[in-house]
């Protein structure tokens, strides 16, 4: 790198450093989702918990959520681009912890031919309380097959159960054939 | 009619079952990395040994966490113990939970919902 280009890193670096301070992210990933990764990330995130006496129903919450939103990367992220450049089962995982609560956000891309479906799976379940989450929990797990990828479309019930939240999510438009879907969860700290 | 007895780890749980103890339990954490390789030797052991059981059969279930890939899983168990109950076998599911777990109360109280066999909630503390 010659002096402009150090420059300009060393500002990149910063100002990465600046806005994950600002987000109050404490974990930032961006690559293949393996098993492993979600072993080492639920666990690094439980110490961290456990070492600043986070309430046990807290620390599960938030436990479930990651697992939850880390399987669907890597069962669900669909490849990009060029052969050399392939995308599935990659995404960006972060998690942020704020005074009140934990915001689990995932990105990863994925076809636009799913986003219809994907749009109804999610809208259907942010409009059912708490006993329709039950028994769509208890339908899809009697019904629902496992996919040959072990889904069985119980995830993103579980998280909207765990929380007691709506589920945050976002298409953001890539090309014609591929979008970037954003998930937030949010685990209040205080309830 | 073998022993099946797997070690729990921080993912998978520890699975005994144990025909001639008349010992039947799933504990721990459930997480694997391929849940339906991790679960089948399971339910065609509860195959093999449902065309004859013990005079009573009680099945313990001890988890403190399983993921919702996990979840479908542990249901074909219990689905495997309600076809013994329904051909007139002695079938009892004990579900514990720890005492201040409300999620995995309700989950065993779910469960109970969706299969028709006798099926007992006990509370314990964790140490």
């Amino acid at each position: 790198m010659d002096k402009k280009n150090v420059r300009g890193f060393l500002e990149f670096v910063y100002d990465f450093y600046k806005s994950m301070k600002a987000h109050e992210i404490t974990l930032v990933y961006e690559g293949e989702i393996t098993h492993q990764i979600t072993k080492a990330f639920t666990s690094l995130t439980e110490s961290n918990m456990a070492k600043e006496e986070e309430s046990n129903t807290v620390q599960k919450k938030v436990f479930h959520v990651m697992v939850e939103c880390l399987q669907n990367i890597s069962k669900h992220a669909d490849s990009f681009g060029s052969d050399d450049f392939l995308f599935a089962g990659r995404g960006i995982f972060m998690v942020s912890k704020g005074d009140v609560e934990y915001h689990v956000t995932t990105g990863n891309v994925i076809e636009n031919a799913k986003i219809e479906e994907l749009t109804r799976i999610l809208d259907h379940i942010n409009i059912l309380d708490k006993e329709g989450l039950k028994q769509l929990y208890k339908t899809q797990m009697r019904e629902g097959r496992l996919s040959e990828k072990g889904g069985a479309g119980l995830g993103f019930i579980d998280i909207a159960r765990k929380t007691g939240r709506r589920l945050e999510f976002h298409f953001l438009s890539i090309d014609e054939e591929n979008s970037f879907f954003i998930l937030t969860s949010t685990i209040s700290r205080t309830e | 009619m073998n022993t099946i007895k797997i070690m729990g780890t921080d993912d998978t749980p520890t699975v005994i079952l144990d025909a001639e103890n008349e010992v039947f339990e799933i504990s721990g954490r459930s997480l694997p990395e391929d849940v339906t390789a991790f679960y089948e030797p399971i339910i065609r052991w509860l195959e093999e040994y449902s065309s004859s059981p013990c005079a009573k059969t009680i099945f313990t279930f001890k988890l403190v966490y399983f993921n919702t890939a996990s979840s479908k899983l542990l249901l074909d168990i219990l689905m495997k113990l309600e076809q013994m109950h329904e051909d007139g076998k002695d079938v009892l599911i004990r579900w514990y939970y720890p005492e201040d777990d409300e999620d995995m109360q309700e989950a065993g109280e779910e469960y109970a919902d969706i299969v028709d066999v006798p099926f007992e909630q006990v509370s314990y503390t964790l140490n």
